[in-house]
This record gives structure tokens, sequence and C-alpha cells, in this order.
């Protein structure tokens, strides 16, 4: 293996003909470099995307803070190396190596993932492969460093079940000092060869049984699934005797301090902001949000709190920008007294303060207000659909009248750009729907004009809807392609005409491959596999994705891409994910798909508790937690009883039926 | 009150370029949380200028930058505060107080000095045959981005500092840095036939117009 004199010599050679050579050197400030041999396990955390997106990332931020804090490991960080970079470093025999130390990543002992969305597998599978690492779990022996990943994704691990030796399923703060205690164990009852970064003595699958021990640790290896003759799971079985039966996600009770010691990158990237996270999970219930749906319960992060990491970390890294992270900020008990303050603390000091997720009311104006000294950039809202149909089934329910009145109000109080977030494809849409998404730009328009004139700019972004696992959409059917570009055709002759109002659409392609693999079985694993093979890598990026890849793969293991999106899944379909849960219970989303059918509203469960799971599987946390700290109802002791909702009798209406 | 830096660049440092560095600087500057002075209008930009731009690649021990604060502070003290908030690769050699009337840095530089160090071996009398036969030259015309220009009177000096087992060669050049008359210095090392990739180039010193 190469030593990192060896790389770095290498590196000097290639870096001046790439792009942004700045994204493969590190020496950033904050990023820690300890002495490789003063600890026990060495952990490579991997943004399978460029550097540019991957280093503000805040879930593998907070891990490298949890893994360095320790003494006993180091953490170390890569990223996806761009094509220009990836092709000059097969051409040099040069691994993928970790930024801080330039070790190839296959010294590391254990090689971390975070896996956000769906398009990155392919970059995952091209990353061990650049590490020098066998891509297939079964291919690899005891020199090779152990597997994981978690992220949102994982929540249906099945299309990745063959590359991946264990997955993290939930929040990962407390398990991975469990997944590295666990490695330490081995390593320490392998003496006198401690000098050895490997597990080499030990048998593989002995190191794996013991991670599927660990709560919340999926270990594909000791399940197996089996199907039905129409392609559907029939059941999915451990194959040995002390793991779960079902893999429950961990969560932590507490929120920990948040990160302040952000890696300040030496060229630019996508985002440079100190991001701290006010609140985790969304009492919303927004039918077709996956983040919603497994980041619950709610907690909430104190504003004493918030302020002290904000203005450390401000301190520590001289950003200019700090984002006040959740997924519905008004929803935050303390928004007004939080953006008060952070306005009072860093007004004047050309911070730009970002507050996302706002909802569509004239109390997010006055937030936006404190915190901005000139009304520059746009104002973002998510309507998501524009019929009063539509936002009953997908349960995000707004009224016409307070999109106008709110988007009015945005233009007279000095924005000239406001943003609307719209999806198409929601289950049973039809061209009206769509036509509606484009009629209201055109009011909201017209309304800013009355108010400022021409001066007055719309921009509709309008992404595709793919059903994800573990919602109340997992049952539904994506729209066909042929139905995707009529929509997007629709809007397109409604909205190009009118030079203020800027449509952006998703390429339908890019989320057939999200749809696909979000409901994808373990069969995906082989598609994944050969469509890398052929050549598709950075899905997410036109330069990267090549769809055609993806359709050989298909045909070549037998398998229809229809069978993944375009179906209608049965009311009693076994789902290729069901041995994972996110603790919201299969019967909850089921009701709650069912309401939507007959477009009924749930109201935020702040207000009403619907008994989705999280309480009585999480109840010992709970207890342990009282106070306003969770959205939940308080839990006594023991254990209160949730009664279980009405079993359901009819049959499922199915859509289109 | 304004502020002049000297400072090095090297290591991974080196593959930041001119425009991150500034922001790099305007990171620096709020972390040790010296007043910065912006610029007015619409989007406040940091009043930082740099004196020259250094290629993407090279090292330097002589970059030279200005920054204005909106208040008077003592110096004292005020390089190791500085050095503390920066990244490896950077080190602050000198921080003067500037005159506040004095033109911008960018207007006052005359001429830039490099050292090149071969890291190839590379065949050492031929060499200095070659560099000879570049200064005896009366002009060498060249193309570089579409554009025509004579590279001889852009070049002040050239030497030679091998060393005789012709192993880690290193090039002394002083090339003119005015405005609109930049010399580079790996359009030397092209007429001298030396692959840019094999060589490691330091800019050793800034001059400047008194």
């Amino acid at each position: 293996m190469l030593t990192p004199e060896q790389i770095e010599q290498k590196l000097d050679r290639i870096l001046l003909k790439v792009q942004k050579p700045g994204r493969y050197v590190g020496g950033e400030l904050n990023s820690i470099q300890k002495d490789w041999n003063s600890v026990q396990t060495r952990v490579a955390l991997v943004f399978p995307d460029i550097y540019d997106i991957g280093v503000s990332n805040v879930g593998l931020k907070i891990l490298y803070d949890q893994i360095n804090q320790r003494e006993d490991a180091l953490a170390e960080r890569a990223y996806a190396p761009w094509l220009d970079m990836e092709a000059l470093m097969r051409e040099h025999g040069i691994p993928l190596y970790a930024l801080e130390s330039k070790r190839p990543l296959a010294c590391f002992d254990l090689i971390g993932f975070t896996l956000p969305y769906e398009t990155l597998y392919t970059n995952t599978l091209n990353v061990l492969d650049l590490a020098g690492i066998p891509v297939r779990s079964a291919e690899r022996d005891n020199s090779h460093p152990i597997i994981i990943a978690g992220g949102h994704s994982c929540m249906n691990p099945e299309p990745m079940h063959a590359f991946i030796d264990a997955f993290v399923i939930g929040e990962g703060e407390e398990v991975i000092h469990e997944i590295i205690n666990t490695i330490q164990t081995f390593k320490r009852s392998n003496v006198g060869r401690f000098e050895r970064s490997n597990l080499q003595t030990f048998k593989r699958e002995d190191v794996l049984r013991d991670l599927a021990k660990i709560p919340g640790v999926y270990v594909p290896l000791f399940y197996e699934t089996s199907y039905l003759e129409d392609g559907t799971v029939s059941h999915i079985e451990p194959t040995v005797p002390d793991v779960p039966k079902i893999v429950t996600k961990r969560i932590v009770a507490k929120l920990p301090p948040p990160p302040t010691k952000f890696i300040v990158p030496n060229v630019d990237i996508v985002h440079n902001r100190v991001s701290v996270e006010i609140m985790r999970g969304c009492t919303r219930g927004c039918r077709f949000c996956h983040a919603g749906m497994i980041t619950r319960p709610v907690r909430e992060r104190s504003v004493d709190e918030i302020l002290s990491a904000a203005e450390e970390a401000l301190r520590s890294t001289g950003f200019e920008e700090l984002a006040l992270l959740s997924l519905s900020s008004s929803d935050y008990s303390h928004v007004l007294e939080l953006v008060t303050k952070v306005g009072e603390k860093f007004g004047g000091t050309h911070l730009k303060v970002s507050l996302p997720s706002l909802r569509i009311e004239s109390v997010s104006i006055d937030l936006m207000e404190r915190l901005k000294d000139r009304r520059s950039g746009g104002f973002t809202l998510a309507p998501e659909a524009a019929t009063e149909r539509m936002r009953r089934i997908i349960n995000k329910f707004i009224p016409d009248e307070d999109i106008i009145n709110t988007t009015r109000e945005i233009y007279r109080r000095g924005w000239t750009t406001i943003k609307l977030y719209f999806m198409i494809g929601h289950p049973s849409e039809t061209l009206e729907d769509v036509k509606a998404i484009a009629d209201l730009c055109k009011r909201v328009i017209a309304e800013g004009r009355k108010v400022i004139g021409w001066k007055a700019k719309l921009h509709a972004g309008v992404s595709t809807f793919v059903p994800k696992s573990q919602t109340p959409f997992q049952w539904v059917s994506c729209d066909t392609p042929e139905q995707i570009k009529a929509k997007q055709d629709l809007l397109k002759r409604e909205l190009y005409r009118d030079k203020n109002i800027k449509l952006s659409l998703t390429h339908a392609e890019d989320s057939f491959l999200e749809a696909w693999l979000s409901r994808g079985d373990r069969r995906m694993a082989e598609v994944v596999y050969s469509a890398w093979k052929k050549g598709s890598k950075f899905d997410a990026w036109q330069e990267g994705k090549k769809y055609e890849a993806w359709m050989e793969a298909f045909a070549e293991h037998g398998l229809d891409p229809l069978f993944y999106t375009h179906r209608q899944r049965r009311t009693d379909e076994v789902f290729p994910w069901e041995h994972i849960t996110a603790a919201v219970r299969k019967n909850f989303l089921f009701q709650d798909f069912r309401m939507s059918l007959e477009g009924e509203i749930r109201v935020d469960c702040r207000l009403n508790c619907f008994a989705c799971g999280i309480l009585p599987t999480f109840a010992g946390l709970r207890r342990e937690t009282p106070g306003e700290g969770w959205k939940c109802p308080e839990v006594k002791s023991p254990a209160i009883k949730v009664t279980s909702e009405p079993a359901i009798t009819h049959r499922l209406p199915l859509v289109g039926d | 009150m304004r502020i002049q830096i000297t400072f090095s660049k090297q290591g991974a440092l080196r593959y930041t370029g001119h425009l991150d560095l500034h922001k790099l600087w305007e990171r620096a500057a709020r972390r040790a949380e010296l007043p910065l002075a912006y610029s007015q209008g619409f989007h406040p930009q940091p009043k930082i200028s740099m004196a020259a731009a250094l290629p993407l690649g090279f090292s330097s021990r002589c970059e030279v930058l200005d920054m204005k604060l909106e208040k008077d502070i003592p110096l004292e003290g005020l390089r190791d505060t500085l050095q503390a908030t920066l990244p490896p690769g950077i080190q602050v050699l000198s921080i003067e107080q500037a005159d506040d009337r004095a033109p911008a840095l960018q207007t006052r530089v005359v001429s830039a000095e490099y050292e090149v160090t071969v890291v190839e071996p590379v065949d050492g009398s031929e060499l200095k045959r070659r560099i000879d036969s570049l200064l005896d030259a009366e002009s060498i015309l060249r193309t570089r981005r579409g554009k025509s220009y004579d590279l001889r009177p852009l070049i002040e000096a050239l030497t030679c500092l091998s060393s005789p087992e012709g192993r880690g060669e290193k090039i002394f050049m002083k090339l003119s840095a005015r405005e609109g008359a930049t010399g580079r210095p790996e359009e030397v090392l092209d007429v001298l036939g030396i692959a840019f990739e094999g060589t490691r180039i330091e800019r050793t010193c800034l001059n400047f117009q008194s």
C-alpha cells in the first residue's frame, strides 16, 4: 500500500491538471489530524459526492466530532473525486485517500458512508473501487475495512445490501460509539498484533455478528428475503438466531450540543456557512415527506444553546452565513425569541442568516425582517400543491387566500423575488391540478405587480414526487414518463410566456432513478452494480449519470423498472424494507394513506397525538427526558398504554380503480 | 486604519486560488475580531486587496496584502492573534501600518522573483546553455491565450543555481510584474524546455516602486 508521502508526491504531479485542486489536499482550518499510531480505531467518513457538496454536511460533521473526541479513535474524511481527478488517479495508480493523513482508505478499520439520497449509490461503489476495496461485501476479507452506511436513504437499505457490511438505522450520535467499541473489543483481544491496523486474525463474520447485536445496526448478511411469484416479497427472515427480526431505528433522547468547529474550506464550496440544527423531526405529517416521517419525535434545542453554539461556531470559522436548520422553522416553539436574539446579537455584522422552511403566513415575513438588514435574495415558500383536493391528499393544507395574502405582503415589504416550490406527480393528480399550479403562479405575480409593478419576479421550482419507504405514500404508484412529460409540458406552455416567472423542472429521468431505488428490493443491488459497471456514476449530475446504462442493467437482470415505480402496491404487500422500521407503525402509515384517499387531513400532532408508534417504542427515553424538549406527550411511569387504532376492514380503494 | 500584511503561502494552500485566498483572509480577520471596513453599496465587500495574484500551485514567501479597518487598533500582538486563526500553510511574516493615502498595492508592484526547483533530473550544463541563449536573444515572441507578446523584455534576471551533480537544479528568475506587463515563470520554463509539472515554483520576493 502506498505511504502518505508517496501519495503526496504523485498528487503533486497531477493536481494542477484538474479543476479546483484545492478539493483534494485537505489542510483546512478545524480539520483534525491525530497521530495515527496513538489510537486503536481509525475511521474514514465518506460523503460520496464531490467535496464542494460534502464538506458542509452536518451529519458527517457530528460524527467527525463524536469520534475525534475519543482518545482511542480518530476520524478522517474523504469525498468522491470529480471525473477529471478520478481519471488521473486511476491513470497514476493513486488509491482514494483520506484528506487529513493522505493514507489510503483501505488502511482504515472502518469506513462510514453517509447516504442521504439514492443517487449516491453508484458513487459509493465507485469510491470503494477507487480505494482498492472489493465492492461486494462477500468478496471482502479480514484485511479490508468494515464498511458501514447511514443516512435517510438507509431506511430502505436493500438496494445496497450487497455492498455495505452494516447499516446504521436512524441517528448516529450514540451508535457510532457502540460500533467503535465493538471493533475495539476485537482489536484488544488481538494481543501482540496491535500494530496491525486491520482486524486480521478474526473471522469477519464474527465482527459482523457482534455489530448486528447493537440496537439500530442492520447487517444484511444475516437476513434472507424470499419472493412470491409476482416478484413481490413473501417474507424476510434472519438466518442466524441472535439478530433481531426487525431492526428499529436509533434516536438520541436529547440532542447533544451542536458541533461548532466547522471545517473552513480553502476553496469555494456550495454552503459556506455555520449550520445549527435548532430542532429535529417535524409534527406536520405531510404525507409525501420522508424526512418528516423518519426523524420523529420532535426534539428542540433551547434558544440559549443555539445562540451560544452559533456564536462559538462563527468565532471559530469566520463564516459569512449562519443557517438555522430544521424541517419546519415556524414550528420551533421559540422561533420568535430566537430570531429576535439572533438579530440583536449579530445585527450590523454583515452576517447573513438563513431560516429555511417557513410556513406560509405573515408571521414568517416578520421573522425574516428581523433577520435581514436588506431585502436581498428571494423569499422561499413551499405550497407543494395548488388545489384544495391535492393539498388534502398530501396533508399540507394551505388555503389559496393565505398564499396570495402572504406573497402580496412579501412583495409589499420589499422583496422582489419569491420562490415557490411545488411537486407534481402526487397520487391521483390530474392535469387540472397541475394547471392550478400555473394559475396560482400567475395570480401571485399579478398581485406582486399591483404592489411593486414590473419589478415583481417569481421563481417556480417544480419537482417530481418520488414515493419513499416508511411514508404513507409507500403504497402509491409513480406517474409514468409520459404522464410526467405531459404535466411538465403543460407548465411550460402556461408559464414560459411570462418573462418574470422563471420555471425550473427536475429531469424526469432523475426522478425515476430515485424512485426505483427508494422502494427497491435486494434484486436491485445487481442493477446498481451493473449500472455502475456500465459507467453510471454521479447520478445526481448530468455529467455523470448514464440513463441507458441503468436501462441495460435492468434488462440484463430481467427486471422491469416499472415494477418498482409505476405499480400500486397491494394493501397486504410485504415491503422489501419490512424488517427495518423508523418506529412509525405500518398500521399508522396505512391509516394515513387511507385518509389521504378520502381527502382527510390530520392536524399538527403537537395538538393531538395520533399514536404513530414513536411513543411506545421510545417510552423509556421519553420518561427519562420529561418536559418541553420533546413534542410528544409525556409518558407516566409505567408506560402509558396507547390505544390501538381500529382494525382496517374494508378493501383499500386503489388509485385508478 | 490601513495595515499591510506580509505572509507566506505554502503546503496545501498552494492549491488555493486568488479569490479563495481573499475569502480566507476575510474569514481570518473575522476570527481575529478585527474591525474590517466594508465597501458601500448593495453588496458590501471587505476592503482587502492583494499586491499580485499568485498562480495556482506556486508557493510563496512574500505575499503582501492590504486591509482597511474601521478604527485604529494596536499592532502589538496582532501578528500572534492573526496567526492563531490561520490554517496551516499561511505564516504571517510582518504587519505594518500603511499610509492611508498611498496608492493601491497592485499599482506599485514592479517585479517578482521566483525560485524554481526542477524535481526531475536535467542536464545542468545543457540547462545553462539554454539560459544563456535565451538571455542572448533580443526578443522571444510567444502566444498566450491567443495574444502574441514578447517575453524577453519581461525577463529582468535569469540564472541557474545548480548543484554540480545535476540533481535538484534551481533556477532563479526576476520577471516584470507591472500592470499589463507581467512575465510568467511557466512561459520561461517552456522556452527552456522544462516541463512545468516537473517543477516546484516559489515566489521569493515582490518588488515595489518606492
